[in-house]
């Protein structure tokens, strides 16, 4: 019996299909397979390394936006509250607000921030729409007169406004810095606090780590130490050694679980006592990787321009502290630039900025008085590390310090240097590349408002006291 | 988004035909503990439920004027009161700390099946304009309160298809604080105030089928 053409070709067909059907499905149901194959379109810069981690944001295969919000406020919940957020969703939770919903859902983060939509994806990693605010702000001259005219596609220009975080550029915020000279007099940044605090960390390993100076007697892994002198140097000179944290603190993990001995301890053994650090380390570019069980991030994966040579190293903790020393000073410049090959970078050790960090670390200027990459990047701020306390950390999500810029205003420019040149200076592409090298060139009108604005009130506070009398 | 609403619907439908039979008094949205049958089914008006609302907001934010804000910045001197009250290092103003307590309730309720509503301080002269009267209801109860001393306003509106019990209460500036700064505010629109006159008004809305 001959079989025909026909059913040949659909012989082969079926068989294809089939096979394309389990290969597909292996790779949508497998945990960790690429699965870039199903993506509509490219990440967005701030999610392109969860390419391997749909579920991250599709936290379920079933269920529409109210599913994508869960992940949203997951991961950006933190940030997005008073008074790091102006637009917070409580306020538009009550019924009157209906009628704003309808024009504009703002309950949702995806109204504004559509994912995999690269074309339309703006400079600072996502989408926005350019004229929302005028929905709810149609009215803003009558109460800004200086307003009168102005577009809503410019309220959101640099050194303007964002929608959620308005810290440094509140109208009261602009005119008490008003006035001020470019760089300020008695310039210190933030000192580290944590050694003071340590009482208040409720999860130090106290009991077994007392906090006391260690010495080469004290070893408790002399064995595994055997000749290796330099690890013992190191740790000798280390606050480590200095206030009781003992090789097995890092080396066996101290989870609930007794574990045995870690040759190379991952972050969750720093996470017993540095466990605010890692937390935000985990939610930055950084570390974002791990917290959704991926391998470390590489600076083959960046988007930013990275050095050939470290491609492949892996980010964890020991990339920029390296044990065992664990040498700040070291993290906080030489570790940066071990990989970022940018222009901001490159120019970093030109800057004024450096020759400060060289005077500081040569001894010949007071601590704090340097300004290194982190510094910037990675400010120590006031963080809530509870609900009910806060305390100075080296905040290690160092995306939540950028994108738009103006969020580094307070964190870190205003340590050091008046408000409207920190406006210009962080409006000024040129000037961001070249890192600081000179005045900006660019003058962006926000403090000559704000001067104008005080005028205003000053005025009208006038008027109203000359009718009172 | 869709699916987002029609949940939120669902659940707000779900959460007033308890409301409307079962409108639970103010003291018993604070505890959870069981009840009995007779207790549980012991109802009272959405027009008593609001009353009691009121009279318990406007109790605490009247002891915080008072007991806290006016002692430690008029009598004891030692602190301001900012509405940039983390910038500044000051006490948060009676009006924030209202506004604070009504975002916290409202998101407390939405995980409490049977309790829903929520109320906002709003005023016909807001020195914040989001808080000017926006629905037909607002914008008259706000000028009935004001213009009928001791009076409270009720009625019932329709807001994004959903239907509404609405309580208007009149808020008067008792304090000089009150007076005083919101008369010199820079954005304030009227800076004649005197103690005793109506200022704004808390408004209380409560879903109800129908």
């Amino acid at each position: 019996m001959s079989i025909s053409e026909t059913t040949v070709k659909w012989i082969v067909w079926i068989i294809l299909t089939t096979i394309a059907a389990v290969w597909l499905g292996n790779v949508m149901l497998s945990d960790r397979a690429d699965k870039t194959l199903f993506m509509p379109g490219a990440l967005s810069p701030g999610h392109h390394q969860l390419a391997q981690a749909c579920d991250a944001c599709h936290v379920d295969a079933f269920g529409g936006g109210e599913v994508l919000q869960r992940a949203c406020v997951d991961c950006h919940g933190k940030e997005r509250v008073k008074p790091f957020d102006s637009h917070p969703s409580k306020k538009f939770k009550d019924p009157r607000n209906a009628e704003l919903l309808a024009s504009i859902d703002a309950l949702s983060c995806i109204s504004c921030h559509t994912e995999h939509r690269p074309e339309i994806t703006a400079k600072d990693g996502v989408t926005q729409p350019e004229d929302f605010c005028f929905y709810c702000h149609q009215e803003v001259a009558k109460d800004r007169p200086s307003h009168e005219g102005m577009g809503f596609d410019s309220c959101k220009d640099s050194g303007c406004h964002n929608f959620h975080n308005n810290r440094a550029l509140y109208t009261d915020f602009l005119t008490k810095h008003l006035d001020e000279p470019p760089t300020l007099k008695e310039v210190v940044l933030p000192a580290s606090e944590y050694l003071s605090v340590l009482d208040e960390i409720i999860e130090y390993p106290r009991e077994k780590y007392p906090v006391v100076q260690l010495e080469e007697k004290d070893i408790d892994a002399a064995e595994r130490l055997g000749d290796k002198t330099e690890i013992k140097n190191d740790w000798l000179q280390t606050a480590h050694a200095k206030s009781g944290v003992n090789c097995t603190a890092c080396h066996v993990d101290q989870g609930e679980e007794a574990s045995s001995w870690e040759d190379h301890p991952k972050p969750s053994a720093c996470s017993s006592c540095h466990s605010v650090e890692v937390e935000r380390f985990t939610q930055g570019k950084h570390g974002m990787r791990l917290k959704q069980g991926l391998t470390p991030m590489t600076p083959a994966q960046a988007r930013l321009p990275m050095k050939a040579d470290a491609s492949h190293e892996s980010l964890t903790c020991n990339s920029c502290h390296g044990g065992h020393r664990f040498d700040v000073q070291e993290a906080a410049v030489e570790a940066c630039l071990g990989c970022h090959d940018d222009d901001h970078s490159l120019a970093y050790e030109q800057s004024e900025h450096y020759k400060l960090w060289q005077k500081e670390i040569n001894g010949e200027a007071e601590s704090n008085t340097g300004v290194s990459c982190a510094s910037c990047h990675m400010p120590r701020i006031n963080y809530d590390v509870s609900e009910w306390t806060s305390r100075i950390i080296v905040d290690h999500n160092q995306s939540a310090n950028l994108s738009p810029n103006s969020k580094m205003i307070r964190s870190s420019c205003l340590h050091c240097h008046g408000l409207e040149l920190t406006l210009d200076a962080l409006a000024d592409g040129t000037s961001i590349k070249n890192n600081f090298a000179g005045a900006p060139a660019v003058h962006i009108p926000t403090m000559d408002l704000a001067f104008k604005e005080k005028q205003r009130r000053e005025r009208e506070a006038a008027e109203a006291d000359h009718e009172a009398e | 988004m869709k699916d987002q609403k029609q949940k939120m619907k669902l659940n707000l439908k779900h959460k007033m035909k308890r409301n409307l039979l079962i409108a639970t008094s103010a003291v018993s949205i604070a505890t959870t503990a069981a009840v009995s049958a007779e207790v549980s089914d012991a109802t009272v008006s959405v027009k008593a439920m609001a009353d009691a609302l009121h009279l318990v907001m406007d109790s605490d934010r009247s002891v915080y004027t008072k007991k806290i804000v006016n002692r430690l910045v008029k009598k004891d001197k030692v602190i301001k009161a900012s509405e940039h009250f983390e910038d500044d290092k000051a006490l948060a103003l009676p009006a924030q700390m209202f506004r604070f307590g009504s975002e916290l309730a409202a998101k407390r309720a939405e995980k409490m099946d049977d309790v829903n509503f929520s109320y906002t301080l709003q005023s016909l002269w807001p020195i914040n304009k989001q808080n000017a009267p926006k629905t037909e209801a607002e914008k008259t109860g706000l000028k009935y309160v004001a213009e009928n001393k001791g009076k409270n306003y009720y009625t019932t509106e329709k807001l994004g298809g959903i239907n509404y019990f609405t309580a208007i209460y009149a808020d008067t500036g008792v304090a000089p604080v009150c007076v005083s700064c919101h008369n010199a505010h820079p954005d304030t629109p009227k800076k004649d105030f005197k103690i005793g006159d109506v200022m704004g008004g808390v408004v209380i809305r409560i879903p109800v089928e129908g």
